[in-house]
């Protein structure tokens, strides 16, 4: 059995804060991220970009990047405006969205580009 | 061809409540029944007799019949099935009128069908299978106060179950080492934390005292991890007014979440506080304390598909549902047949999920499918295979019982949610590849690595007492 450790998290370490879905896993490589967006297209959900800065993250709405991808099922396509969004907003935290149009809600959310924490 | 005169005096049941040529309106309500006759009833008898009795008739004929339609008013039983594997069984069908029953009332509707009927001495056992809600009176129903859409958007979680936990013990902790307790799942990673059912207000732990504490705990996670987080307040009471006091005082001090044991606390206060939560816009976890006294025995009673839709009619946001794989009862096919009737806007019959009519729910709201008891993260491909998305998975002792702690415990669980997600996302196949998924997973989760470590050879492979009915010969 693994020797007792702490659990690291408190107010003053910016490093607990969490963004949600895959935000406790390390973060996604290229090739892992590709196969999520796969997911979200062979689901036929609308894929949509948007992004925020870190001390803001709480908040219901972050800023949409552009309109959601309605129809778009080139991941290509979709991994570079993601990519497009983070280059404009460095220092922020950039989700990926695929919104679920039946059932009026998102299928998938999840932070692909981490800004510093807070 | 209605009765002309009036003849006191006892008749066949078959005479009046038997009708196998009649096809039932879409606005009737339709149950099936499997009835165990006494011996030396006829089929058609015993079935006419529960028709009769669980709607309009009584066991003599009265003169008042003569002064109402009576034909219009019975329910009538309509078909006879064989029960697959049992001879001393059978299914009846009967079609209800729908002016039998009080608009938005699931009590009425109970009464009526659950009634009288149960304790009648022409059958030896009785179970109601399931029933057909027509789209009219469904209509008149409130239904759940907010439903799966709602929640995931106030909550903020998309693309995965929820994670919760029912702190424990059970009894006995006082407000602030309860207190204690939720924030350190809370800040471990679960969304919600649970008020155990029988947990309402006793000596050792007030309610108010618990609301406040539990308030802070989740005010701080939210702060120190930047997730809604949420624990499921349990304003069950003694009385109506004692349960209103208490989910307006949840309201008061901002929690979004409450929760209700909605048969001991009965179908008319959990419609009232489904009303109220839809008014002040408050989730609502909804228990099923003391079903299994009337769902568990196959030849006798109710069966729990019936009362999933008895609740999402009366209303609540989350119902436990059993597991399929932990402590619980519960078969798979059975399992899956009632969290659709619960999430689901149209399901079809199927006799292989135990569903016997297509049940249509409009526009009402769907529930959140709850897996609890007896479940950890071995469990979690199992558990996600067979939920989905629109599920809460929650892990008490699965949390609690980590050897590092709850906020350990609750990591480990979150850890293992996500990669099973991510896993399911790209295609693999989380019962077959579980082992390997969760082992990936625990390299860069000590916490994970250490809850596999605990809990690798606890199994629950007891066979199931409530089977679906199928021929075995």
């Amino acid at each position: 059995m693994s020797e007792m450790q702490d659990y690291k998290s408190s107010l003053s370490d910016s490093g607990s804060r969490k963004f949600e879905t895959f935000s406790y896993l390390p973060p996604m490589d290229p090739a892992k991220i590709r196969r999520q967006v796969e997911y979200i297209v062979s689901r036929g959900w609308n894929p949509a970009v948007e992004h925020t800065e870190p001390e803001n993250a709480f908040d219901h709405y972050w800023y949409m990047w552009k309109l959601p991808m309605f129809g778009e099922t080139d991941v290509d396509a979709i991994l570079a405006e993601a990519e497009a969004c983070h280059k404009a907003h460095p220092h922020n935290h950039v989700r990926l969205v695929g919104y679920d149009n039946f059932k009026q809600s998102q299928g998938a959310a999840m932070v692909i580009y981490r800004g510093p924490s807070v | 061809m209605a009765v002309k005169t009036y003849n006191a005096g006892v008749k066949e049941y078959r005479e009046t409540y038997w009708d196998p040529n009649y096809t039932p309106a879409d606005t009737d309500l339709l149950a099936v029944f499997k009835i165990t006759a006494q011996p030396g009833v006829a089929r058609e008898e015993a079935a006419a007799a529960v028709a009769a009795e669980s709607s309009t008739g009584t066991w003599t004929t009265v003169w008042t019949d003569l002064l109402t339609d009576l034909d219009y008013y019975k329910g009538r039983a309509y078909r006879i099935e064989d029960v697959p594997g049992q001879d001393e069984q059978f299914y009846a069908f009967i079609a209800y009128p729908i002016d039998l029953f009080e608009e938005g009332s699931v009590v009425n509707v109970f009464t009526s069908l659950v009634g009288n009927v149960f304790g009648f001495k022409a059958v030896r056992g009785l179970r109601l299978e399931d029933i057909r809600f027509p789209i009219a009176y469904v209509m008149t129903c409130g239904g759940p106060p907010n439903g799966i859409q709602v929640e995931r958007d106030v909550m903020n979680k998309y693309g995965r179950p929820l994670l919760g936990c029912t702190i424990k013990p059970k009894l006995g902790l006082s407000a602030k080492n309860y207190g204690r307790a939720v924030y350190e799942c809370l800040r471990g990673g679960l969304d919600f934390t649970k008020d155990d059912e029988n947990v309402n207000s006793q000596p050792f732990m007030r309610w108010r005292q618990r609301f406040d504490f539990v308030m802070e705990a989740i005010e701080k996670a939210e702060a120190e991890t930047g997730e809604r987080k949420g624990h499921y307040l349990n304003v069950t009471a003694p009385t109506p007014e004692e349960m209103y006091k208490r989910a307006e005082y949840a309201k008061e001090i901002g929690a979004p979440i409450i929760m209700h044991d909605f048969i001991t606390g009965g179908f008319c206060a959990n419609t009232g506080l489904a009303n109220w939560c839809r008014e002040n816009g408050m989730l609502l976890h909804i228990h099923r304390a003391m079903h299994a006294v009337m769902d568990r025995n196959p030849n006798h009673g109710i069966h729990f598909r019936v009362f999933t839709k008895l609740l999402r009619l009366s209303g609540g946001d989350h119902l436990h549902t059993g597991t399929v794989v932990g402590k619980l009862e519960g078969d798979r096919q059975a399992t899956l047949g009632w969290i659709d009737l619960l999430r689901e806007r149209t399901i079809k019959e199927d006799r292989s999920r135990g569903i016997f009519f297509d049940q249509e729910w409009g526009s009402m709201p769907g529930v959140f499918a709850v897996a609890s008891g007896g479940i950890h993260v071995w469990h979690m491909p199992a558990l996600l295979a067979i939920f989905g998305d629109d599920a809460v998975f929650q892990f008490g002792g699965g949390t609690l019982g980590h050897p590092w702690g709850n906020a350990a415990g609750a990591s480990a669980n979150r850890v293992a949610l996500e990669a099973c997600v991510e896993a399911r996302n790209e295609g693999r196949q989380l019962e077959k590849e579980g082992r390997e998924i969760l082992t990936e997973a625990a390299k860069s989760s000590p916490e994970l690595k250490a809850a596999m470590e605990t809990w690798k050879e606890i199994k629950f492979e007891f066979d199931t007492v409530d089977k679906l009915d199928v021929a075995h010969r």
